[in-house]
C-alpha cells in the first residue's frame, strides 16, 4: 500500500459540501472513473461485454445505467463507466478485463470532479447553468454540455439528485459558478 | 408630501407610502408606481434636457418607448444612466437625477445652444468640425461630449451580480396584454408548456390603461383574473419584468429579466437581472402598438404628451399631469382620454380634432377641423395656440395636452432577421410582413388588430394556430370591439421648430434639410440627423419621420422605405450581457496539481490560457524575479530540479490502427515504434505549417499516449478527431483525452535518476541501461501507487518526467521535495523552463508560430516521404523550400553586457535597415545564467550556412542596435551527451 | 442557431466550433500525379455559395462528433445534419 495522501479537486482533505435553501452540493471525489470506447467492429460485442459488466442493458445515448457499476453514455460507441473509488480504485484494469479486445479503456478516475446536487429545486439551480432542455432531463439522462464555459457531463439520477462532472482542473470554477447559482437561484 | 395631482381609483397601494428623492428633493409615492407617475403626482412635469440643444423637458409617454424622461438611477457605484423613470419601479428610498443639465434642470447653462438652434441643423456635427484635423481629438471632441450625450457613468464597477439562464418552452408569448393573455389562457388550458413574458411588473398591458369592460368584469380586474389562473398552472410560467429583447435563429429569444431592479436592496447573491436564452417551438409576439405623436410649433415643452400616457395615468396610476388638460387628436382614440379624464374629475380645455367631422361631445368642447399652433411656458405648457377652421386663432390656458397620432404596431422583434414590415393604409401604419422569424406569429395590437375585441379573439386564434390545437376552447368574453377611425395627419404646416425625435432634437425641418442635401435613404437620414437612434431607437418618431421624407419625396411611405429594427427591443445594460463572466470569473481557471502546494511556496503564478502556473518561486531575500530564475536553472543544470508539467496536453490514442493513425497526423513516422519507447513528433497543418509538436508514447501495441503543448491541447484533440472521423473514418482508433487525470512532473538534472530511485518502487529499473533515454513505461511509485515514467527531456539535461494519478500530486510534489533535500532540489517555473529550452534550442510556441515549416524550424529531414501524412504535400511548396528560407538559429550579443530582445530584427552588418533588407527576426530570448550572457532564438534567411556571422539586431520602435553573432541554437550541450547519461 | 444533432437531437449552435466547407473531407490522394496542384486546390480553394452550403461543426461541449451540416447561408435555415464519419465513408473514404 502506498503512502501518498490524496486531496480533493478543491484541494482539501475532505469533500466540501455546501447548502443553499433546499439544495445541497457535495464534492464526490470518492468515486472511480474509466472510459470504454468499442473498437472498430467490435460494436456489439462490446455492448455485450458492457452490460455484463454494469448488470444492466448497454445505456443508449444520452442514458446512463447500473448499479454499483453504472456506465454512461458519453460519445458514439462510448461510455464512461463509474464505481466507488473505495473497491475499484483499478477500475480501468477491471474494466479492461472485462472488455477484453472489443474495446480501449482508458483511466478516467482523476480527470474529472464531481460536484452532487440533491433537493427540490435542482432545475432552478440548472437553468442558470447550462442550456440543456431540463423538461426532458429525467431520471437515466445524461448529457455532455459546456457549464460557465467549463465541459461538463450531467447526470440526473432522480428528480431530486443529480451529478455534475467536470473537469478536474477547474474544480474550483465549477464549484463556483453551481455555488453561485444555488444562491442566486433559492 | 403633497401628491397633488393624484385622481381617485388606480391600481396602487394607497395603504402603503413610500418615499423617493429625485434631483435631491424629497416625495411621496405608492407601490405600483412609476417613478414617472410619481414625479407627475408630486406635480413634477420638468425631468430632463434634451440632447443637443438642452431644451427643458418632460415625460411623453407611460411606457418603455419613453424619449424625454430619463435619468441616473441610484446612487453611487450603482449609479445607471439613462434609465427610463416611466419603468422604473417605484420603491422606498428610491433615487433619481435628472441628466445633461449643468447646473441644475431649471437654469441649464447650455440651454443658450437653444438660442443658436439655426447653426446647430441636420448635419452640424459633420459640417462644423471637420477641420483642421488636429482639433478634433483635444478640442472639439471634448467639448462635444460635455454638451451633448446622455447620462453621466460612476466610473466605478458595478458591484453587483447579474445572472445568465437558458429555458426552452413550447410556446413563448411575448407581451401580457389582451391577447397575450387570451393567448396564454387558450394555451395554458390545453395543457402547452408556455411562458408568458411582459415587460411591465404588472400584467395586462393596456388592459391595466383603460376603463373598457371585458366580460362583466373592468379590464383591469379581467387581467387580474386570468393572470391568477394562469399562476395556478404548473406548464405555464410567468415572467413579469421580462423584455423579449430578440428574436435570433431557429426560435432562440433573448429576454432580460429585471429581478432585482425594483428592490431597495438586493439580497445577497441575488442578481440585480438574468439575461435569458429561452430556446422555443413557437413564439406569438403580442407586443401591442405604440401611440405616435404629431408634430407642431414648440410641442415638446413638459407636460405635452401623449394622449395614451395621459390615460394610464389617470386610469392605472391616479395622476393627472395637470388639472386643465386639452387634448390634440387625429383619431377616435384622443377622445377617449378626454372622457376618461373628464370622468375622474380633470377638467377638459378641449379637444382639438384635425378632423372635419369628429366625433361630437356635450361634457367638453371639441373643436373639429383645428390644429394646435403653437404652445407657451418655459419649463412647462401653460397655453396652446389653436387655428380653427375658420382661420381665427384660440389660445387655451392648459398643464397638460395630450396627443394622439394613430397607433404603430410593435413590429421590432418581426424585423430582427430582415423580415420587412408592410403597409397597411387603413392604419397609416406599418405591420408585420410575411417574411418573419421562423416560428413566430403575430396576434393583437401588433398585427395591426386594434379592438379590444379583437385582441383577445386574435390572441386565441394564435394559440390555437401555434399549438395546433384542436378541441373545445375557452369562451372569449365580450369586450369594446369599436372600429378605429383616423385621418393620416403627420405634422402641421409652417412650423419653424416642430420636434420628431425629441431624443436627439430632430424637427421637420430637420428632415427635410436632410432631404434636400441629398440623404435620401432612410438609413442615411437616420444616420445624418441621428433619428430614431440612442436609447428609444425612435419608437414614437421612426414613422412620422418616413410620412414626411415620402412627402418631400412625393412617393409614397412604402415606397420611400421602411427602417429595420435590430435587437436589442430597449436598453441593456452592458453588465447584464457580461453576466458572472467578469473579473476573475471572465473564464474558468485551472489549476495544476501542485497549485496548492506552490502557492504554499509562494509561487508566482502566470496566467497560460485558463492555467495558472508557478512562474517561479522566490526565496526571502531575492529582489528581482532573474535572481529566483537564474537559481531555479543553475541549480537545475547542476543537480535536480521539478516542474509541474501536468499543462501539455495528453491524449490516449489506442485502437489496432493507433500507430497508422499516429503515422498520418504526425509528419515523421511512428510505425516502427518500439513498445516501451517515446518519440518526438511534429504535427503539421495541411498546408506544411507546423502546427503543434510533442511527444508519443508507446505503452503498447495498440496504445499510444499523444502529449501537446499546453496552448493547442484543445485544438490538436479537435484536429485528431477530424482526421479520425472526416478523413479515415475506418481506421480502428480511439482517442480520449486524459490531460486532467495525471499529475505529471519534470524531474530534471544530473541528479534526477537518483532521486527518482527513492521513490520509484525497487521492482522497477531505471538505470540508463534498462530505462534509457526515450524510454517509458508503467511503474509504481511509494509502495505501490500506479504511474508512468518517461525519459524525456526539454531541458537537455537528463530527465524524467513522472506522472500519477492527479490527486496524489500535491502529495507526490511534496515527496519528491523532502527526498531531494539530499540532492539541494529545486522547484522551476515556466520562466526557468523557458531558459533552459532556448539554451537547449528547442522549439516552443513561439517558434511554432503558425507560419514556420519544418524545414524553418530545422526539421526539414523529419518529414518523411515515404508516406502519407497531413501536410507533407504542401509542405514542398516552391517557396516554402526556396535555398535561403528562413532557419532556425541562435543568437547571442558580440558583448555579453548587451542584450537579445524578442521581436527584433536581423539585419547585415552593414547597409540599410529597413524592411527590403530584412535577414529574419528574433522570437525568443532569455539570459542564459550558464552562458552568463543574453541569448536568443530566431530565424534567418539561409541561417544554416550563416554560423559565425555578425549582425546587426533592430528594433527601430525601441530604438535597439545590438551588434550579434548568429550561433547554432544549441547552446548547450549540443551532442546530447547530458540527456543520455 | 440551433443544430440538430442526428443523435442527440437539438443542440444550440454554440456548443460546436466550426470548421468550414465540408469539402475538407474530400482530401487528395498524396500519391497522385498531380497531388501538388490537387492539394492547393484542396487547401485554398472554396466555394461561397449565396445558399446551401455543406459545412463541418464539431460538438465540441457535447459527444465529440464531426458533423456535416448543410447551411443556407442567406437564411440560416438548416436543412441537413449527418455524421460526417458516415458522409465521409459514402464519399468513399476509409483507411
Amino acid at each position: 500500500m502506498h503512502d501518498l495522501v490524496a486531496i480533493t479537486a478543491l484541494g482539501g482533505s475532505e469533500p466540501q459540501v455546501d447548502t443553499v435553501g433546499g439544495v445541497t452540493c457535495r464534492e464526490v471525489p470518492a468515486v472511480a472513473l474509466a472510459s470504454v470506447a468499442s473498437r472498430m467492429g467490435q460494436e456489439a460485442s462490446a455492448s455485450k461485454a458492457l452490460a455484463k459488466l454494469i448488470g444492466a442493458p448497454t445505456p443508449d445515448v444520452g442514458q446512463h445505467a447500473g448499479e454499483t457499476i453504472t456506465a454512461f453514455w458519453a460519445g458514439p460507441d462510448q461510455w464512461m463507466i463509474e464505481a466507488p473509488f473505495e473497491t475499484h480504485e483499478d477500475l480501468a484494469d477491471q474494466v479492461k478485463s472485462a472488455m477484453g479486445d472489443t474495446a480501449s479503456v482508458t483511466e478516467q478516475t482523476d480527470g474529472w470532479t464531481r460536484f452532487d446536487l440533491n433537493g427540490d429545486q435542482i432545475p432552478a439551480v440548472l437553468e442558470l447553468l447550462c442550456m440543456l432542455d431540463l423538461r426532458k432531463f429525467d431520471a437515466g439522462c445524461v448529457a455532455r454540455c459546456s457549464i460557465h464555459h467549463v465541459g461538463c457531463f450531467v447526470l440526473c439520477r432522480s428528480p431530486e439528485s443529480c451529478s455534475v462532472y467536470g473537469p478536474r482542473s477547474s474544480a474550483g470554477s465549477l464549484h463556483h459558478a453551481i455555488v453561485a447559482a444555488m444562491r442566486s437561484a433559492l | 408630501m403633497t401628491q397633488n395631482n393624484r385622481l381617485s381609483g388606480g391600481q396602487i397601494d394607497r395603504n402603503t407610502t413610500v418615499n423617493f428623492r429625485f434631483d435631491n428633493r424629497s416625495y411621496t409615492a405608492h407601490p405600483g408606481d412609476t417613478l414617472a407617475s410619481a414625479l407627475l403626482a408630486n406635480d413634477v412635469r420638468l425631468v430632463g434636457r434634451s440632447f443637443k440643444y438642452h431644451r427643458p423637458r418632460g415625460l411623453l409617454t407611460a411606457g418603455s418607448e419613453e424619449p424625454n424622461g430619463i435619468v441616473e438611477l441610484r446612487t453611487g457605484n450603482r449609479q445607471e444612466p439613462n434609465t427610463r423613470a416611466t419603468t422604473i419601479e417605484m420603491f422606498e428610498g428610491l433615487e433619481a437625477q435628472s441628466q445633461n443639465r449643468w447646473p441644475s434642470l431649471k437654469f441649464d447653462a447650455l440651454g443658450v445652444n437653444d438660442l443658436f438652434s439655426n447653426f446647430l441643423s441636420a448635419g452640424f456635427y459633420y459640417k462644423t468640425f471637420m477641420w483642421p484635423a488636429a482639433f478634433w481629438e483635444k478640442v472639439y471632441e471634448p467639448i462635444i461630449r460635455r454638451a451633448a450625450g446622455l447620462g453621466s457613468l460612476s466610473m466605478e464597477a458595478d458591484p453587483d451580480e447579474y445572472d445568465k439562464g437558458f429555458r426552452h418552452c413550447d410556446l413563448l408569448i411575448i407581451g401580457a396584454g389582451p391577447s397575450g393573455l387570451m393567448a396564454a389562457l387558450t394555451a395554458g388550458r390545453a395543457g402547452a408548456d408556455v411562458i408568458l413574458a411582459d415587460e411591465d411588473f404588472q400584467f395586462g398591458g393596456r388592459l391595466n390603461s383603460e376603463t373598457l369592460s371585458v366580460g362583466d368584469q373592468s379590464a383591469s380586474d379581467w387581467a387580474a383574473q386570468a393572470v391568477a389562473e394562469l399562476s395556478t398552472m404548473p406548464n405555464v410560467r410567468l415572467m413579469a419584468r421580462t423584455t423579449v429583447i430578440g428574436a435570433f435563429d431557429h426560435g432562440i429569444y433573448g429576454a432580460v429579466e429585471r429581478t432585482g431592479d425594483h428592490l431597495p436592496t438586493l439580497p445577497a447573491g441575488k442578481p440585480r437581472q438574468i439575461l435569458w436564452r429561452i430556446y422555443t417551438k413557437k413564439a406569438l409576439l403580442c407586443a401591442g402598438a405604440t401611440e405616435r405623436p404629431i408634430a407642431f410649433e414648440n410641442n415638446d415643452r413638459p407636460g405635452i404628451m401623449m394622449a395614451s400616457a395621459l390615460r394610464t395615468y389617470a386610469n392605472r396610476f391616479a395622476v393627472t399631469a395637470s388639472q386643465r388638460v386639452a387634448i390634440f387628436t387625429n383619431n377616435d382614440d384622443g377622445h377617449r382620454t378626454a372622457a376618461d379624464l373628464h370622468a375622474k374629475g380633470v377638467h377638459i380645455c378641449a379637444v382639438i380634432d384635425v378632423r372635419e367631422d369628429a366625433p361630437v361631445n356635450y361634457d367638453y368642447e371639441v373643436l373639429s377641423g383645428a390644429q394646435v399652433v403653437n404652445t407657451k411656458g418655459r419649463l412647462g405648457l401653460t397655453f396652446v395656440e389653436v387655428a380653427l377652421p375658420d382661420g381665427s386663432t384660440r389660445t387655451l390656458e392648459c398643464g397638460a395636452l395630450g396627443v394622439s397620432g394613430g397607433w404603430n404596431p410593435n413590429v421590432h422583434l418581426t424585423c430582427h432577421q430582415r423580415g420587412r414590415p408592410v403597409w397597411n393604409e387603413d392604419l397609416a401604419a406599418f405591420v408585420p410582413g410575411s417574411n418573419l422569424p421562423v416560428g413566430l406569429t403575430v396576434a393583437g395590437a401588433a398585427n395591426g388588430v386594434m379592438s379590444t375585441q379583437g385582441a383577445l379573439q386574435s390572441g386565441m386564434d394564435g394559440a390555437v394556430e401555434a399549438m395546433e390545437l384542436s378541441g373545445k376552447l375557452p369562451d372569449l368574453p365580450e369586450a369594446e370591439d369599436a372600429p378605429a377611425s383616423q385621418k393620416p395627419f403627420w405634422y402641421v404646416e409652417g412650423c419653424k421648430r416642430a420636434w420628431l425625435d425629441q431624443q436627439n432634437d430632430v424637427t421637420v425641418k430637420d428632415v427635410k434639410l436632410s432631404y434636400q442635401e441629398g440623404f435620401r435613404s432612410v438609413e442615411h437620414l437616420k444616420r445624418y440627423t441621428t433619428l430614431g437612434m440612442a436609447t428609444d431607437q425612435g419608437k414614437t418618431s421612426n414613422i412620422s419621420a418616413l410620412a414626411i421624407m415620402a412627402e418631400v419625396a412625393g412617393k409614397s411611405i412604402p415606397e420611400t422605405g421602411t427602417t429595420i429594427f435590430r435587437p436589442p427591443y430597449t436598453p441593456v445594460p452592458i453588465s447584464t450581457f457580461a453576466g458572472r463572466m467578469k473579473g476573475q470569473e471572465f473564464h474558468p481557471t485551472r489549476l495544476t496539481p501542485s497549485h496548492y502546494w506552490a502557492k504554499e511556496r509562494g509561487a508566482v503564478f502566470v496566467e497560460v490560457g485558463n492555467w495558472l502556473r508557478a512562474q517561479w518561486f522566490p526565496l526571502p531575500g531575492e529582489t528581482h524575479w532573474r535572481e529566483s530564475v537564474d537559481r531555479e536553472a543553475r541549480q537545475t543544470r547542476a543537480s535536480v530540479g521539478v516542474c509541474d508539467c501536468t499543462t501539455l496536453g495528453k491524449i490516449d490514442v489506442q485502437g489496432t490502427d493507433a500507430a497508422a493513425f499516429l503515422n498520418r497526423v504526425y509528419a515523421n513516422g511512428f510505425a516502427k515504434l518500439a513498445v516501451g519507447k517515446t518519440r518526438y513528433g511534429l504535427m503539421l497543418r495541411e498546408d506544411g505549417m507546423a502546427m503543434d509538436d510533442g511527444t508519443a508514447a508507446r505503452l503498447a501495441e495498440d496504445h499510444f499516449v499523444v502529449t501537446t503543448t499546453t496552448a493547442n491541447a484543445v485544438s490538436v484533440y479537435r484536429h485528431m478527431e477530424f482526421v479520425r472521423q472526416c478523413l479515415f473514418p475506418d481506421m480502428d482508433v480511439q482517442l480520449i483525452s486524459t490531460t486532467e487525470s495525471w499529475a505529471q512532473y519534470a524531474v530534471a538534472g544530473p541528479n534526477s535518476r537518483k532521486l527518482l530511485q527513492k521513490i520509484v518502487d525497487p521492482d522497477f529499473d531505471i538505470s540508463n541501461d534498462a530505462f534509457p533515454f526515450m524510454a517509458c513505461g508503467n511503474i509504481t511509485v511509494c509502495g505501490g501507487l500506479r504511474a508512468r515514467l518517461f525519459r524525456i527531456s526539454f531541458s537537455g539535461e537528463l530527465a524524467f518526467e513522472i506522472a500519477v494519478p492527479s490527486r496524489y500530486g500535491d502529495a507526490l510534489m511534496r515527496r519528491l521535495m523532502t527526498e531531494g533535500e539530499e540532492f539541494d532540489v529545486v522547484p522551476y517555473g515556466t520562466e526557468a523552463l523557458g531558459v533552459m529550452r532556448i539554451e537547449k534550442g528547442h522549439a516552443a510556441g513561439n517558434e511554432l508560430n503558425g507560419t514556420t515549416t519544418a524545414l524553418n524550424l530545422g526539421l526539414g529531414k523529419m518529414v518523411s516521404k515515404k508516406k502519407d501524412s497531413i501536410g507533407s504535400i504542401l509542405s514542398e511548396r516552391e517557396a516554402l523550400v526556396e535555398p535561403d528560407v528562413l532557419r532556425m538559429v541562435g543568437i547571442k550579443p558580440v558583448s555579453s553586457e548587451e542584450k537579445i530582445t524578442a521581436g527584433g530584427h536581423l539585419m547585415n552588418s552593414a547597409g540599410p535597415v529597413d524592411a527590403a533588407h530584412d535577414q529574419g527576426y528574433v522570437t525568443s530570448a532569455a539570459y542564459s545564467p550558464i552562458l552568463n550572457s543574453s541569448i536568443g532564438l530566431g530565424f534567418l534567411k539561409d541561417g544554416a550556412n550563416r554560423m559565425g556571422e555578425k549582425m546587426r539586431l533592430v528594433s527601430p520602435l525601441t530604438d535597439l542596435t545590438v551588434e550579434v553573432e548568429i550561433v547554432s541554437a544549441h547552446f548547450v550541450d549540443p551532442e546530447g551527451e547530458r540527456l543520455r547519461a | 442557431m440551433i443544430i440538430n444533432h442526428p443523435l442527440l437531437g437539438p443542440r444550440d449552435s454554440s456548443e460546436f466550433t466550426y470548421l468550414g466547407d465540408a469539402s475538407l473531407i474530400d482530401r487528395p490522394d498524396w500519391q497522385a500525379e498531380n497531388a501538388a496542384e490537387a492539394f492547393y486546390e484542396y487547401g485554398y480553394l472554396r466555394d461561397n455559395p449565396a445558399g446551401k452550403h455543406q459545412e463541418l461543426w464539431f460538438h465540441e461541449a457535447g459527444d465529440r462528433s464531426w458533423l456535416v451540416v448543410t447551411r443556407d447561408t442567406t437564411t440560416h435555415e438548416i436543412s441537413k445534419v449527418e455524421l460526417a464519419r458516415d458522409l465521409a465513408r459514402a464519399r468513399g473514404r476509409s483507411k
